[in-house]
């Protein structure tokens, strides 16, 4: 659930009764669009081309949230190319927090630094923090294997195992030695029911995981990230290899998620964002620009060019 | 917005560009060209792949032809020619040739006056066709050629047997009489071949007894005298010369000695009395020229009236030949009898070799592939795998030989068994040896296909496991390898083939002529990886060019080239079909 109240940033007098979620109507005009004063001026992208340090703009009503996840002025270089400047941000536990963006603008690779899959590319340089319930993810003598296995990553295009349902489901137990067979056909089943893919596969759990459909598969991976009941839940893009329906299924599934797990997702949906996410941080060239609550991001942006985005005018 | 300015330009640019192309186009009104649809590409393609078929398809042609018909029973043909000489034999070959004036003038008036009108009725080519005779202890020659011109008279004798023999090739003759166990018959052909067939069957009962007592029983005493030597000639080397327990090995060895003898002169009565009760047993038989012969009996594996036959018989006789040459050993140098020992060593050595060379070579594509740091280097190795492919086999070969046979195995035998020096163990060519040159040899073949398959996983799979908290070996042991299997598998498959085909190097490294003894058998410790083996390539090999009745040995050659192509086949079928199963298994449809 989003912080309750309008952002301390903006004046009261909203003409919107602020709908609970979706995108503004197109008959509804956006409060800033009238609004003569965003409280900055327009001037953001023009200075991050004359390449001044950015500082973002985070709503208020987030700073007095549980965080689950602490990312302080963490910067990451390819090589000479810097991808992510300077981001702070607090992921709030229990909640959606969506990154969106337009493409190249770095919100999967900060959603890969969270559990240093970049650690996999060469030449990746890292500076600043992030930390995990308080523990640093950057810190030396961190075990990346362990730190993994806290946090569940949901790729783009489903990516189940060459192995059966069961072995795909139970795969972070198999890989700490998990042997008992009660152990690992409960947790396949609860993490399957979380998934809502039970019933649909409770019949043939040891058929081939890459005989199902897409949008099974991509349930049965976030089945596979959560039943190593992980602290953080990534997801990079979880919908966008899949067709509308199978999509409405995952966004219903991340609703009911939410609240057991902290979800982090990098979209590029504006409906998905507004419809699952509590919260929203816009992020464009490797700047963390706004970051709020959604519908306040949504229905009152604090910056022009966080409702230009929003509302497709750009991007 | 920029779009706009650069707009209208294209727009401009338009109307007078395209009429331009427009008019161009109106001009030549003409389809588009043969050689822009890429019909000629089709056909050259098409072509490229139908001659490499037609090829293929020559050769198992050839192959399957002249191999299949070599045991099926032909009849006997009875010759006289004009200078008064008789023989018989199947016709193994005809042709037409052109006699020269000189060859002509040697002959004699009257047979030169035959060639001569043979020439003018045929167009300047004689019909001649070469017989295989048999009867070498008489005649001193298998084959003969006999020209059309030369032929007085032929027929087919209904009663010309072809018998079999186990040594000196085949016999044509008819059969005069029967003596067995002190009786003698001299009964019409008829009832001397029924008697024959029963008589034949007891007579080689006997004789197979006989074998085995000689070859197993014999065998075993000697090889438990040998151990008891070289009991003694361990505690030798291992105590001195004047040692205690030298004493007490010698005294035992005596003593076991002592038993074995008892043994052994046991068998040897046995043997004796079972020769004794086959020598009476013969079948006498006057040849095409009237001479006399006599044939023991033991000595037929078969026998048959080779013109009386009918199609059935004649399939039986097929089927009964079919059956020793698949499961009886060869005799005659091989030119006759049976390959299984070949096969059973072809077979032993590819499956030695694929259990050597697919672990290895999946463990270095491994390496290169997922741990190698990418670089100069890599790609170097990468480039020295890739050309140790193209070294020629029987530099391999003297590779094994010199490393495998004299190096490893020499310091083998001085290891661990000195005391049967100076005769080796493992320092000469056996099926190890063998196996790990070809190991070596397909290598190559393993890894390349490997490193593809492995190439070939995709990132998201690894990724996927990474995000799991999985190892980079977990990873590889749980995602990759399952994943890459039928690439793997392919590779495998590949060096199955090259192995089983191989023949250059085996000729260094282990395949002999003739292996007294299986590389498996019922002595301890089963399977015999220092022994020499017998290899269907190296046969055929030794078939061909090394065998002294070469004319004999040709349909042979073919008949055991299908076998080894048949081989090779099933052993690729049953990989493939492995690898089926593993695709089933971790791929699903959409991948």
């Amino acid at each position: 659930m989003i912080p309750a109240g309008p952002s301390p940033a903006l004046d009261g007098d909203t003409l919107i009764p602020a709908p609970r979620r979706g995108l503004p109507s197109p008959t509804m005009q956006h409060p800033s669009s009238e609004r003569s004063s965003p409280s900055r001026p327009a001037k953001v992208f023009e200075a991050i081309a004359r390449n001044e340090p950015h500082v973002t703009e985070t709503h208020l009503s987030l700073q007095g949230d549980d965080a689950v996840l602490e990312v302080e002025q963490f910067q990451l270089h390819y090589g000479a190319m810097q991808a992510l400047h300077n981001i702070s941000m607090r992921i709030p536990r229990g909640k959606v927090t969506a990154l969106i963006g337009p493409s190249g603008c770095g919100k999967s690779t900060l959603l890969r630094s969270v559990n240093r899959m970049n650690d996999l590319i060469d030449n990746v340089r890292i500076g600043g923090s992030m930390r995990l319930n308080g523990d640093p993810i950057y810190a030396p003598g961190v075990d990346v294997i362990e730190l993994r296995k806290r946090i569940g990553m949901v790729f783009q295009k489903p990516n189940p195992f060459p192995m059966s349902i069961f072995e795909n489901v139970i795969y972070s137990l198999r890989i700490d030695g998990e042997s008992d067979k009660r152990v690992l056909a409960q947790t396949c089943e609860e993490s399957l029911r979380a998934a809502g893919l039970w019933e649909e596969v409770k019949d043939r759990l040891q058929d081939s995981a890459l005989r199902l459909s897409g949008g099974q598969q991509q349930r049965l991976c976030i089945a596979r990230a959560i039943a190593a009941e992980p602290e953080v839940l990534l997801l990079d893009e979880p919908c966008s290899a899949l067709d509308p329906i199978a999509t409405g299924r995952i966004e219903d599934l991340i609703e009911e998620l939410k609240g057991e797990y902290s979800i982090l997702m990098v979209t590029h949906n504006m409906q998905q964002a507004s419809r699952t996410s509590d919260c929203t941080a816009f992020m464009y060239l490797g700047r963390l620009i706004e970051y709020g609550p959604t519908d306040d991001i949504f229905l009152q942006p604090h910056l022009r060019e966080t409702e230009d985005y929003v509302t497709g005018r750009f991007g | 917005m920029t779009e706009l300015e650069f707009d209208p330009k294209p727009r401009v640019a338009q109307p007078t560009a395209s009429p331009a192309r427009s008019v161009r186009r109106r001009d030549k009104r003409r389809a588009t060209s043969l050689f822009a649809h890429g019909e000629p590409m089709v056909w050259l393609t098409g072509g490229a792949l139908g001659l490499a078929l037609a090829m293929i398809s020559t050769l198992l042609f050839v192959v399957i032809s002249r191999g299949l018909p070599t045991f099926w029973p032909q009849p006997v043909v009875e010759i006289a020619t004009h200078d008064g000489q008789r023989f018989a034999g199947e016709v193994a070959l005809s042709e037409s040739f052109v006699i020269g004036p000189e060859a002509l003038a040697a002959l004699p008036a009257d047979a030169a006056a035959r060639a001569r009108a043979a020439l003018e009725t045929s167009g300047g080519e004689i019909d001649r066709r070469m017989l295989r005779s048999g009867n070498y202890d008489l005649t001193g020659t298998h084959f003969r050629w006999v020209s059309d011109f030369e032929v007085a008279a032929e027929s087919t004798p209904e009663w010309m047997l072809c018998v079999e023999r186990l040594e000196w090739g085949r016999f044509y003759g008819v059969p005069t009489a029967l003596e067995f166990d002190g009786r003698r018959s001299e009964g019409p052909s008829a009832q001397l071949w029924a008697e024959f067939e029963s008589a034949h069957a007891q007579t080689r009962a006997t004789w197979s007894e006989r074998r085995s007592i000689e070859e197993h029983d014999i065998g075993r005493l000697a090889k438990a005298k040998e151990e008891a030597r070289l009991a003694v000639r361990s505690a030798e080397l291992e105590y001195g010369l004047q040692s205690p327990q030298r004493a007490a090995a010698e005294r035992e060895a005596t003593a076991l000695s002592a038993e074995l003898d008892e043994e052994m002169r046991a068998l040897g009565e046995r043997i004796e009395e079972l020769k004794a009760l086959n020598a009476g047993r013969r079948l006498l038989v006057r040849t095409a020229d009237g001479a006399q012969a006599t044939l023991p009996l033991e000595q037929v594996v078969r026998a048959y009236p080779a013109n009386q036959l009918s199609a059935f018989d004649k399939l039986a006789v097929y089927a009964s030949r079919v059956e020793e040459f698949l499961l009886d050993s060869p005799r005659e140098s091989n030119s006759e009898g049976g390959v299984f020992p070949a096969i059973f060593g072809t077979v032993l050595m590819t499956l030695i070799m694929s259990v050597l060379v697919v672990p290895f070579g999946v463990l270095a594509a491994l390496y290169l592939r997922e741990y190698a740091r990418p670089g100069p280097l890599v790609s170097a190795v990468r480039i020295a795998i890739n050309n140790l492919a193209g070294v020629p086999s029987i530099v391999f070969g003297v590779f094994g030989v010199g490393f495998f046979c004299y190096t490893v195995g020499g310091g083998i035998d001085t290891w661990l068994f000195p005391e049967r020096l100076p005769s080796p163990t493992f320092g000469t060519g056996g099926l190890l040896w063998a196996s790990l040159t070809l190991a070596l040899l397909t290598l190559p073949v393993v890894i390349v296909p490997t490193e593809e398959a492995l190439a070939a996983v995709p990132r998201s799979m690894r990724e996927g496991s990474y995000a799991c908290g999985a190892t980079k070996w977990q990873t590889i042991w749980r995602i990759v390898l399952p994943r890459a299997m039928p690439g793997i598998m392919t590779g495998a498959i590949l060096a199955l083939a090259r192995g089983a085909g191989e023949v250059a190097p085996l000729m260094l490294v282990g395949a002999s002529k003739l292996a007294e003894e299986l590389p498996i058998d019922g002595a301890f410790p089963y399977l015999h990886p220092e022994r020499s083996f017998m290899h269907l390539g190296f046969h055929i090999y030794d078939l061909g060019f090394q065998s002294q009745n070469s004319e004999a040995a040709k349909p042979m050659v073919y008949t055991t080239t299908l076998l080894l192509i048949a081989l090779v086949v099933v052993l690729n079928v049953v990989a493939i079909w492995i690898r089926a199963r593993l695709r089933r298994r971790f791929q699903g449809a959409q991948l």
